[in-house]
């Protein structure tokens, strides 16, 4: 059976080109970054390589980029990192409320253990942040905004540029979680305006367990992992020098394929939405229909449950991801979803698609095959879309 | 994550859809919730002699409807109101620790369609 993956916000597999120079740092290349002697020195400069490469990524400087074991943990380090070295300014911070989990839940930790106040900041249906919401929400104590580039789970992509502007005009550190966008549409640090940005390994094509921090030079931050003065004392342990490595070339396929890269997403992501709105009824495009990743679809489709319909497709080796409740280890329903108005009944039936180079015609082909018939079998049996019908709604 | 059972059940659901007329009918969950399920039974001699069942749910929650559907068929009224949900779950091969709860709902259900039946029929014990 061939397979149509649209899970790569998830997963993707490591590119050959990043494996191939990862490679020899496992074994032949296996010093000590710290060592003083020659077999970990040239090490040292290897890494400060891959900096200068991440740093061209996003129009950066090299000492401006902190390596991390993930996206996850480059965000704590922005959020908590830099609240609690400004203690001194004040204990707000203010995120969104469709942030990751791991701005969301640093916010909470800041609020629960450093008797700070973090403001949840609301979205419009499209899940997008107003900036004047942003300047209203400001407080003399308000030390840092988070506000992600783009949703993983809705694809809308935010105004970065204007909600950093409000920011720097009241003098207020602003953090952007650029996970999901980066490799899909252009990032540079001065255009966006932000102090402090996220990036992880993965989702650039890179090995999992390894991510970034760009923050402006000389802002400070409080480490969240004691150690030795790796990172210039930033962040201890020592360095996971393969899966740097790997991070460097993955930032450095991505700024030489982005022009090229989010036209063919976009191209295909557009028949992929035009294809399933038209196949099937009672379907709600989530998130912005024009400001949003080119390489993202999101839909709810009325009356059936996301988990199941996951499986549903996988078993005609179609791979797409779900917001739904069921899918949850915690059973609870995305907040993303539930932030952009949808019902928690509508939000169960989320279907999330997020596409790479190595998607093509033929698995949307798949997809147009095996999404609709998933989708009237499931409803053929479910209550909620029964009731919807009797009373009246909309479809067969 | 589910056991063959539970897949088998959920690629193959028994006696999913809508009921003409039904004796009874019980209904649990909300969508809200994120499960709905409703049972259909048809009772002919005290015996259920056909059963039909709607859901809206996830992999486990399709699972434990068609498996339920299937224990309770052919069973008489009170043998079927002694189906569990530890039952179900254990003749499922087992449901992921934060799926348990589905199990309940079938049995749930079909507990209702059961009261159902009786109060319309004045059986009721």
């Amino acid at each position: 059976m061939s397979i149509a993956y649209f899970d790569h916000a998830a997963a993707t597999p490591v590119r050959p080109e990043v494996l191939e120079e990862m490679l020899p740092y496992f074994r032949e290349r296996f010093g000590n970054p710290s060592a003083v002697y020659d077999l970990g020195s040239g090490i040292k400069e290897v890494l400060e390589e891959q900096r200068a490469k991440v740093a061209r990524l996003l129009g950066a400087r090299p000492q401006e980029i902190i390596f991390t074991s993930s996206g996850a943990e480059a965000n704590n380090l922005a959020v908590k990192g830099a609240a609690l070295a400004h203690l001194k300014k004040g204990r707000h911070v203010i995120v969104s409320g469709i942030e990751h989990h791991s701005v969301l839940n640093a916010a909470r930790y800041l609020e629960k253990f450093h008797d700070f106040e973090a403001t949840f900041l609301p979205v419009d249906r499209f899940g997008q942040v107003d900036p004047e919401r942003l300047r209203q929400a400001l407080t003399p104590a308000t030390v840092l905004v988070s506000i992600q580039v783009a949703s993983n789970e809705i694809g809308t992509i935010q105004n970065i540029p204007a909600l950093a502007a409000v920011c720097r005009e009241a003098g207020v550190l602003f953090h952007t979680d650029a996970v999901a966008a980066a490799g899909q549409i252009p990032l540079n640090v001065e255009e966006l305006g932000v102090d402090l940005l996220t990036l992880s390994g993965p989702a650039l094509g890179g090995p999992k367990g390894v991510g970034a921090l760009y923050f402006r030079k000389r802002l400070r931050l409080v480490p969240q992992i004691h150690g030795g003065i790796q990172e210039d004392g930033r962040r201890g342990g020592t360095e996971n020098v393969p899966g740097i490595v790997g991070l460097g070339k993955a930032a450095e396929l991505a700024a030489t394929e982005l022009a090229d890269k989010g036209p063919y997403l976009a191209s295909l992501r557009d028949r992929l939405v035009e294809g399933v709105l038209k196949a099937v009824p009672e379907v709600i495009y989530t998130g912005h229909p024009k400001r949003r990743l080119p390489g993202h679809a999101s839909f709810c489709f009325e009356g059936v449950e996301g988990e199941a319909l996951v499986f549903l497709l996988s078993r005609q080796g179609v791979y797409a991801n779900t917001g739904s409740a069921c899918a949850s280890k915690a059973l609870k329903v995305s907040p993303v979803l539930c932030a952009i108005g949808l019902s928690p009944a509508v939000a169960q039936g989320s279907l999330v698609f997020t596409l790479e180079r190595s998607n093509t015609a033929a698995d949307l082909e798949a997809v147009f095959t095996h999404l609709p018939p998933a989708v009237a079998r499931l409803r053929s049996f479910s209550p909620v879309w029964h009731k919807k019908m009797a009373a009246g709604g909309a479809g067969p | 994550m589910y056991s063959p059972v539970v897949m088998e059940h959920f690629n193959n659901p028994r006696n999913a859809g809508v009921m003409e007329d039904p004796d009874g009918v019980g209904e649990v969950g909300n969508p809200a919730c994120g499960d709905m399920m409703t049972f259909f039974i048809k009772v002919k001699d005290d015996r259920i002699v056909d059963i039909k069942f709607q859901t809206f749910g996830c992999v486990a929650a399709i699972a434990v409807s068609s498996m339920v559907s299937e224990m309770a068929k052919g069973k008489t009224l009170d043998e079927a109101a002694r189906i569990t949900n530890k039952d179900v779950a254990e003749v499922l091969g087992g449901l992921p620790k934060n799926k348990l709860h589905c199990s309940n709902l079938g049995a749930d259900a079909l507990a209702r369609a059961i009261a159902d039946y009786r109060r319309k029929h004045g059986t009721a014990h």
